[in-house]
């Protein structure tokens, strides 16, 4: 295939399913029909992404990052004593 | 009684005045304060030789404004006891863990286990995991509580041989006070060992889902950015932490076991969740 633009031979690449053809010549980029929605819509995956729950593998399963059950037994004797010795 | 009278008496000669109050802590150990110094009698179980380089470590200019040092850098004994004699600090209050010095706790960490073992006297072995192990002994009863905290202890997977480090032992917020500023106290289980064991038990309560992970992150995080050492390069702190927040995880549970049993009553929804933890490590 031709470069549109300046008739440089075009190289087919396929990353992640997403199939592009880039000029060896101008570096220009050419997408196929809907190529340009798939790469959006990875690229908001990707942002949106959670990060993975840092903590070990028997962890309890934490909420929300700002989870609101901690507070529950924030004045609880056995807790406080806990955080304050041995 | 002789033995707080002996104390109040070595508090006035180092010049502490007024009243005596006694500090709640361990049943095996007596802190005992007047005016501007706190006088400790240590436990009869604790052994004086490994104490003093302890303490002459506290003393020493390498741990300045990292651990609180003693007003005198020997061991005395009284009534057969081993006792070390302290300047007064502020605790931290115990109204609000969350507003709690956490990031400066973790800071002193990170410095305490940066410092070059070559400043220090020759110290034993750090104590947390020879705690753990004690902790799990002293349960009473064969219940199946009892039972799934022995066999979490019984299947941690053995250290893998690192180089020591500096490590404070048996670190939580009891173990800050405050003189101008935050400084380490108790020597007891001061000495070289794996120093993510220092952070571990903050790591359980993480893992038991007890500590709000904010808080955590706050935690680690001012270890980390403080340069510590215990959580290598690598960005999965947790490969270091498991297998000390394992076995701190056993010994809360274990602790809270044997509070209940004093206290004749079942645990509570706190102590629960360490129970539950276990039973998840012993699953993992």
């Amino acid at each position: 295939m031709q470069c549109p633009k300046c008739r440089g031979n075009m190289r087919t690449y396929e990353r992640n399913g997403v199939h592009i053809e880039q000029c060896d010549n101008c570096r220009g980029i050419f997408l196929d029909y809907g190529e340009l929605e798939t790469l959006t819509r990875m690229e908001s995956q990707y942002h949106a992404a959670p990060p993975p729950a840092p903590g070990p593998a028997w962890g309890a399963p934490h909420g929300a990052p700002h989870g609101g059950h901690y507070g529950h037994h924030r004045g609880q004797r056995s807790w406080v004593g806990m955080l304050f010795s041995t | 009684m002789a033995l707080e009278e002996e104390l109040a008496g070595i508090a006035g000669a180092y010049g502490g005045t007024g009243d005596l109050v006694r500090h709640p802590t361990r049943t095996d150990v007596v802190v005992l304060r007047r005016g501007e110094v706190v006088v400790k009698a240590h436990s009869v179980r604790d052994e004086v030789e490994s104490l003093r380089p302890r303490l002459r470590a506290a003393a020493s200019a390498a741990l300045s404004g990292l651990m609180l040092a003693p007003l005198d850098p020997e061991v005395l004994t009284v009534a057969g006891r081993a006792v070390t004699v302290w300047p007064a600090g502020r605790p931290v209050s115990q109204d609000d863990p969350d507003a709690a010095p956490w990031e400066e706790g973790a800071r002193l960490l990170a410095r305490l286990h940066a410092v070059p073992l070559t400043l220090l006297p020759a110290l034993p072995a750090a104590g947390g995991p020879a705690r753990a192990a004690r902790a799990v002994r002293r349960m009473p009863g064969d219940g199946p509580v009892e039972q799934l905290v022995r066999r979490a202890f019984s299947e941690l997977p053995e250290p893998e041989p690192g180089p020591g480090l500096l490590t404070h032992g048996d670190w939580h917020l009891g173990q800050l006070v405050c003189r101008d500023r935050w400084l380490l106290i108790d020597v007891d289980d001061l000495g070289i060992g794996d120093p993510a064991w220092d952070l571990a038990r903050p790591a359980a309560w993480y893992a038991a889902g007890l500590l709000d992970p904010v808080v955590w992150d706050r935690f680690l995080g001012a270890y980390l950015a403080s340069g510590g050492p215990a959580l290598g390069r690598g960005d999965d702190p947790w490969q270091w932490l498991d297998l000390p927040a394992r076995a701190l995880t056993v010994q809360l549970a274990a602790v809270a076991v044997l509070n209940a049993e004093r206290e004749h009553r079942e645990l509570d929804e706190v102590e629960h969740s360490l129970v539950e933890s276990c039973n998840r490590i012993v699953r993992a």
